[in-house]
């Protein structure tokens, strides 16, 4: 993995220059401008001793005598990225910058491909493209986004952007050598696969990755609404226990009818779950799905009064755009929940906060909102409602996982082979 | 305030026996049948307890246990005709059950009543705390999504080494939930059940050394008093987590709060605490617990399924029919 010397040196010094978000991960995250203040610092300190000497290889030495940190502006940034990256991931390759045998690496390439990434998204968890790809952060350059792309980007082949990049005609014209787009999205709204499909642009999307994530979110929010966990947790930490509060029951979740809208990786996986704790399954969905026994309502609405639980688990489209609404929380009833791990707009929110207001439903359990990070205020103050921040697919490992299936994509196209995941 | 009826009036007595602030909400439907003495309510408030029980108790011949109230020898000596104990709770750790062997009053426990709804909030409490959803809430409440930005991540379930001790009614319905997340069930258990599918250890330690998570749903014994200790805990780790609705006093709970608070155990999820209702104030300002007033694990439904068998066990003892749910007494 590295010298562990080095690395905790590197660690100290980017606490120092970098904020807590930066380090997340368990893995020593370190992005461009951080690297730079690395070596200006270790140029400054390396008589200190603590910088190991590596294979033989005086790195400091080297760095004083060779870098400076005016190598780390404008032109040479670019270079100045790959070294950063390339250094802290491969002490082997090393060598290699300075023209020096390299050991056994024979197989780095001289020039691995360029990959584009417009915003930080997966990158804020740790740049694990870094080994094999050279990466071009563009939201790290002070040059706007089409000066950063003629200058920087017209030879680079790949794109990994995330649901928040819209990937059209306007991009795709300012990246003439593009040939795969790799997004860390399940969804593919932000993309037109026509226009790609056209270009000759490959489309890899993250397939099932967060499924399992998105699913478990989805039930402990359910829990959490329908058994008042937060609310408990709330009334503990106030000190209210002690003062014999009144604290109201949950209900019991056995027996509660489940009604799932969309059925699809994430909404069967809920169901798997769901049945486990004796809760019977219905769905609704574009169309029936004939390998499972559930039963199938062609209407959301009729699913809604047949449903304790409604589950939003479909994807945002402009069929489903504002697809719960007034008629669909009137027929889930006061004693029924709603839980939305999909996309803040299939729910009409100004609906469903006056129903939630009004005790029309018991409750909600919502990942996301209509204007994110924008929540509504009367939501805020609800002790039926259990918020969450768009993180349903946000956990370590589904990161990890995320990672590896975009590098196996990319890995994949760059030797001809079919995409893991493809979009389209 | 209730009238009592003339004793011999055909309804027996049954004491119901309580701390004040646990109510009995099915009074109502056991007065249709018997005699309710309460000393909460059916005593002049200058009268101690124990003078209410000398004058008026005599002759029960069964007494309500309500939820955790405890039942030692002194109460109990003063109530000489006393045969049996309905306790509403599944834990029975709060009666003296070596007096009410030495003078044959059978008990009663609430069974599998709670079981499916203790299990469910043992899964939620899970969930919460590797997922942080009441931290994510309460970061969102505070106006930190808009100010700060995205919440750090979570822990995936899935693929998580989960150690149930104690695979009862609550440990079984619990290794049912979590099989679709994916995760690795183990147990530790009085003695291995060749039934259960899953790898069994025979100590704790030993499953803990085993473990990611520790669901801790066992009854509170001598033996078990005190089981989660500094060795299991630092044997659990950093990212370990450890979910308890069993008794508080399973875990040494003064070196609970040490271990979470220097972040030497990854979180906790707790419904029961070792001096209830206080909590230790040092968890208040951690992220990482996930804390509920005890009572969160009753619903109204299977508050219904244990007056229900209450009920039904008090009219089979005063018809001299088998009772349910006995506790055997050692």
């Amino acid at each position: 993995m590295g010298n562990p010397s080095v690395d905790s040196l590197c660690l100290s010094r980017c606490s120092t220059y970098a904020g807590p978000a930066h380090f997340a991960s368990a893995d020593f995250a370190c992005h461009a401008s951080c690297s730079i203040k690395l070596l200006s610092q270790l140029v400054q300190s390396s008589s200190d001793g603590e910088v190991a000497k590596i294979q033989g290889f005086d790195f400091a030495e080297w760095l004083k005598s060779t870098v400076t940190e005016k190598d780390f502006v404008g032109e040479n940034w670019e270079t100045s990225v790959l070294f950063c990256n390339r250094r802290r991931h491969s002490l082997n390759s090393i060598a290699e910058l300075t023209d020096r045998p390299q050991s056994d690496d024979g197989d780095v390439p001289s020039r691995p491909p360029q990959l584009l990434v417009i915003k930080p998204g997966l990158l804020r968890y740790g740049d694990p493209f870094a080994a094999k790809f050279a990466v071009l952060r563009a939201w790290e350059s002070p040059l706007p986004l089409p000066a950063f792309l003629s200058t920087h980007a017209r030879s680079a082949p790949a794109l990994l952007c995330s649901a928040a990049t819209r990937v059209a005609a306007g991009l795709l014209d300012l990246l003439p050598s593009l040939r795969v787009v790799v997004t860390t999205s399940a969804g593919l709204n932000h993309i037109d696969l026509p226009e790609c499909r056209r270009r000759g642009v490959a489309v890899a999307n993250a397939g099932e990755v967060f499924s399992d994530d998105v699913a478990d979110a989805a039930v402990a929010l359910a829990l959490d609404v329908l058994r008042r966990v937060s609310a408990a947790d709330r009334f503990v930490r106030r000190g209210l226990w002690p003062m014999e509060g009144d604290f109201a029951l949950g209900s019991k979740l056995v027996g509660k009818r489940v009604g799932i809208v969309g059925l699809g990786s994430i909404g069967l996986r809920v169901a798997k779950r769901l049945e486990a704790f004796g809760c019977p399954i219905s769905y609704n969905s574009r169309a029936k799905k004939p390998s499972v026994s559930y039963p199938f309502f062609g209407n959301v609405c009729e699913l809604a009064a047949d449903s304790d639980i409604l589950i939003i688990c479909c994807a945002l489209t402009e069929q489903t755009r504002h697809m719960i609404g007034k008629s669909v929380l009137l027929a889930l009833g006061k004693d029924g929940i709603l839980i939305n791990v999909g996309r803040g707009a299939i729910v009409d929110e100004k609906e469903l906060v006056q129903s939630l207001v009004r005790g029309e439903i018991r409750g909600a359990g919502l990942d996301v909102f209509e204007n994110e990070p924008n929540v509504p205020d009367e939501l805020l103050s609800l002790d039926n409602v259990v918020l969450s921040p768009h993180v349903a697919v946000f956990t370590k490992e589904s990161f990890q996982d995320l990672a590896e299936l975009m590098i196996a994509n990319l890995e994949a196209f760059f030797s001809n082979e079919p995409l893991i995941t493809p979009g389209h | 305030m209730s009238s009592l009826p003339e004793p011999g009036s055909g309804r027996p007595d049954v004491l119901v026996h309580r701390f004040r602030s646990f109510d009995l909400p099915f009074h109502a439907s056991l007065r249709d049948h018997f005699t309710i003495l309460d000393p909460w309510t059916d005593s002049p408030p200058d009268e101690p307890a124990h003078a209410f029980l000398a004058r008026r108790a005599g002759r029960a011949r069964a007494l309500v246990c309500v939820g955790p109230t405890t039942l030692g020898a002194d109460t109990l000596r003063l109530l000489p005709s006393l045969r049996v104990v309905i306790g509403t709770s599944a834990g029975v750790d709060h009666i003296d059950l070596r007096e009410c062997s030495r003078r044959g009053i059978a008990v009663t426990n609430a069974g599998a009543a709670f079981a499916e709804d203790v299990a469910d909030y043992a899964v939620a409490l899970l969930l919460d705390v590797l997922r942080r959803i009441s931290a994510a809430d309460r970061y969102l409440r505070e106006g930190s999504w808009l100010k700060t930005g995205n919440y750090p991540l979570g822990s995936k379930l899935g693929g998580k080494r989960v150690g149930i001790v104690g695979l009862g009614n609550i440990g079984s319905q619990v290794a049912k939930r979590l099989q679709p997340f994916g995760c690795d069930i183990a147990y530790n258990s009085r003695s291995k059940k060749p039934s259960f599918p899953f790898p069994y250890h025979a100590t704790v330690h030993d499953l803990a050394t085993n473990s990611d998570v520790l669901i801790l749903c066992c009854a509170l014994t001598e033996e078990t008093h005190h089981m989660i200790n500094r060795e299991v805990m630092t044997v659990l780790g950093d990212q370990g987590v450890i979910i308890n609705v069993g008794r508080g006093s399973l875990i040494d709970e003064n070196e609970l709060v040490q271990f979470l608070v220097r972040g030497e155990l990854g979180g906790a999820g707790l419904d029961v605490f070792e001096d209830e209702p206080n909590v230790p104030k040092e968890l208040f300002g951690l992220d990482s617990v996930v804390l509920s007033p005890h009572r969160a694990v009753i619903t109204p439904e299977s508050f219904e399924a244990v007056r229900e068998l209450t009920v039904s066990n008090l009219k089979a003892f005063f018809a001299n029919e088998p009772l349910s749910c006995l506790v055997r007494l050692e």
